[in-house]
C-alpha cells in the first residue's frame, strides 16, 4: 500500500504543477529551464565534496577496517535492533550533508539499492537534515553567540529521525 | 568535525591496510572510486535539473504561497511569541513551504531573513530566543516531500523501484518534525522554571 503511494506521489505531482502553472499563465516552460539550471550548477558544486568523502570511505571500507569496525559494534547493535552498516550513516548525518550524501551512495553501491540497508540508508538521509550546517548557516549569519538549547534539540531531533526511518522501514520494507 | 572525520577514514583505511594486506585494494580503490564519483555528479544533474526546474515553475504559479497559507493556523501555535502578522511569520511560513518543495536554494535566504526579524523582535540581542530555537529544530528535521539527491542515487545504481522509499521518507520527516518540536517545548519549559539539568 505505502510502495503504491510512492509510486503515485511523484506524477500526481508533477501533473498538478504542470496543470496549475498553466491555469496561473506561468510561463512554465522558460521557468522550468530558468530553475533547471541552478540544479547545473548545484551538481558541479557537489563535486568535490562527493569526490572526497567517496575516496576516503572507499579506502576505509577496501582496507577491511570497515568491517572490523562494524564487527566490533555488531553485538550491541543486534540487541537494539539496529544493521550495523548503518552507523557510518547515522554518525555523520547531523554533521556534514555532503559527507552523510557520500555514505548513502557507498551503502547503495555496495548493498544494492533495493536490499533493506539501500532502502533504509535512503530514508534517513531524506528525513533528517544537517543540524551543524544549519545552526552555523542560520545563527552565524545573523550574528547570534549564544545558542541556548538549539544545538541540544537540533541532535535530539536527528536522533527522532534516526529511529522514526528505522522503525518504518521494519514496517514497510521489513 | 568533518575534517577529523574525513582524514579519520583515510588515515585508519591506510594504516589498516599495511597489516591487513589490503594495500592493492586501497591502491585501485583510490583510483575507481574518484572516477565513480565524477559519474555519480553527472547522473545528478539530469534529477535535480528536472526537479529545480518543476519547482521553480510551483514557485512562480505561488504554490509556495498557497502552502504557506494552508500551515498558517498551526504555526500560530507553534511560534506563540511572534505576532502572526509580522513579516518574521511571513519568512518562516516562506521558508518551510520552500523547504517542503525540496528547494534549498530558495529556502536558506528565506530563513535567514526570518531569523533577522525574529533577532530583530528579540531586541537585537546577540542570543538566540525561543522562536529562533524552534525555527532551528524544525529546519534541523528537514521536511521534504521529495528526496531529490536520494531518488538520483538509487537510479543511478538501478533500483527497481526508485520512488518506494517516498512515502517512507515522508512520515519519518513528519515523525522527527513533531519530536523536534516537542523537544523543543520540554527544553523551553526547563528553562522557564530554571531547572538545571
Amino acid at each position: 500500500m505505502i510502495i503504491q503511494i510512492s509510486n503515485w506521489i511523484i506524477p500526481l505531482l508533477i501533473l498538478t504543477i504542470l496543470l496549475y502553472g498553466t491555469y496561473k499563465k506561468v510561463p512554465t516552460y522558460e521557468k522550468f529551464v530558468e530553475g533547471g539550471k541552478e540544479g547545473v550548477s548545484i551538481a558541479v558544486s557537489l563535486l568535490p565534496f562527493l569526490l572526497g568523502m567517496v575516496v576516503s570511505i572507499s579506502i576505509f571500507r577496501a582496507s577491511g577496517a570497515m568491517d572490523a569496525f562494524v564487527g566490533f559494534l555488531s553485538p550491541l547493535l543486534q540487541l537494539l535492533h539496529v544493521p550495523s552498516e548503518i552507523v557510518p550513516l547515522a554518525l555523520t548525518r547531523p554533521i556534514s550533508g555532503t559527507a552523510s550524501l557520500g555514505v548513502v551512495t557507498d551503502l547503495i553501491k555496495n548493498e544494492g539499492p533495493d536490499s533493506f540497508i539501500g532502502k533504509l540508508a535512503s530514508v534517513m538521509q531524506g528525513s533528517t537534515d544537517t543540524t551543524l550546517y544549519v545552526l552555523t548557516v542560520y545563527f552565524g549569519a545573523v550574528g547570534i553567540k549564544r545558542m541556548g538549547d538549539a544545538l541540544k534539540v537540533g541532535l535530539l531531533a536527528d536522533l527522532i529521525g534516526i529511529i522514526a526511518s528505522l522503525m518504518i522501514c521494519y514496517a514497510v520494507f521489513g | 568535525m568533518v575534517n577529523l572525520i574525513w582524514v579519520g577514514l583515510a588515515a585508519i583505511g591506510i594504516i589498516y591496510s599495511f597489516f591487513n594486506g589490503t594495500v592493492e585494494e586501497v591502491n585501485e580503490v583510490i583510483f575507481t572510486s574518484a572516477d565513480e564519483a565524477v559519474f555519480l555528479c553527472i547522473s545528478l544533474v539530469s534529477i535535480l535539473v528536472f526537479w529545480l526546474g518543476l519547482m521553480k515553475i510551483a514557485e512562480e504559479a505561488g504554490l509556495l504561497e498557497k502552502l504557506a497559507h494552508f500551515f498558517k493556523p498551526i504555526f500560530k501555535v507553534v511560534f506563540p511569541d511572534i505576532p502572526p502578522n509580522h513579516p518574521a511569520m511571513g519568512y518562516i511560513l516562506s521558508n518551510f513551504s520552500a523547504n517542503i518543495f525540496g528547494l534549498g536554494n530558495a529556502a536558506t535566504p528565506l530563513g535567514l531573513k526570518a531569523m533577522k526579524e525574529m533577532k530583530k523582535l528579540n531586541g537585537d540581542r546577540p542570543e538566540a530566543s525561543r522562536s529562533m530555537i524552534t525555527f532551528l529544530a524544525l529546519n534541523t528535521s528537514s521536511v521534504t516531500l521529495i528526496p531529490t539527491t536520494v531518488l538520483a542515487i538509487r537510479m543511478k545504481y538501478e533500483s527497481v523501484a526508485p520512488t518506494e522509499i517516498v512515502a517512507p521518507t515522508i512520515i519519518a520527516t513528519m515523525i522527527s518534525t513533531i519530536g523536534a518540536l516537542l523537544i523543543d517545548r520540554y527544553f523551553y519549559y526547563r528553562r522557564t522554571r530554571g531547572v538545571m539539568m
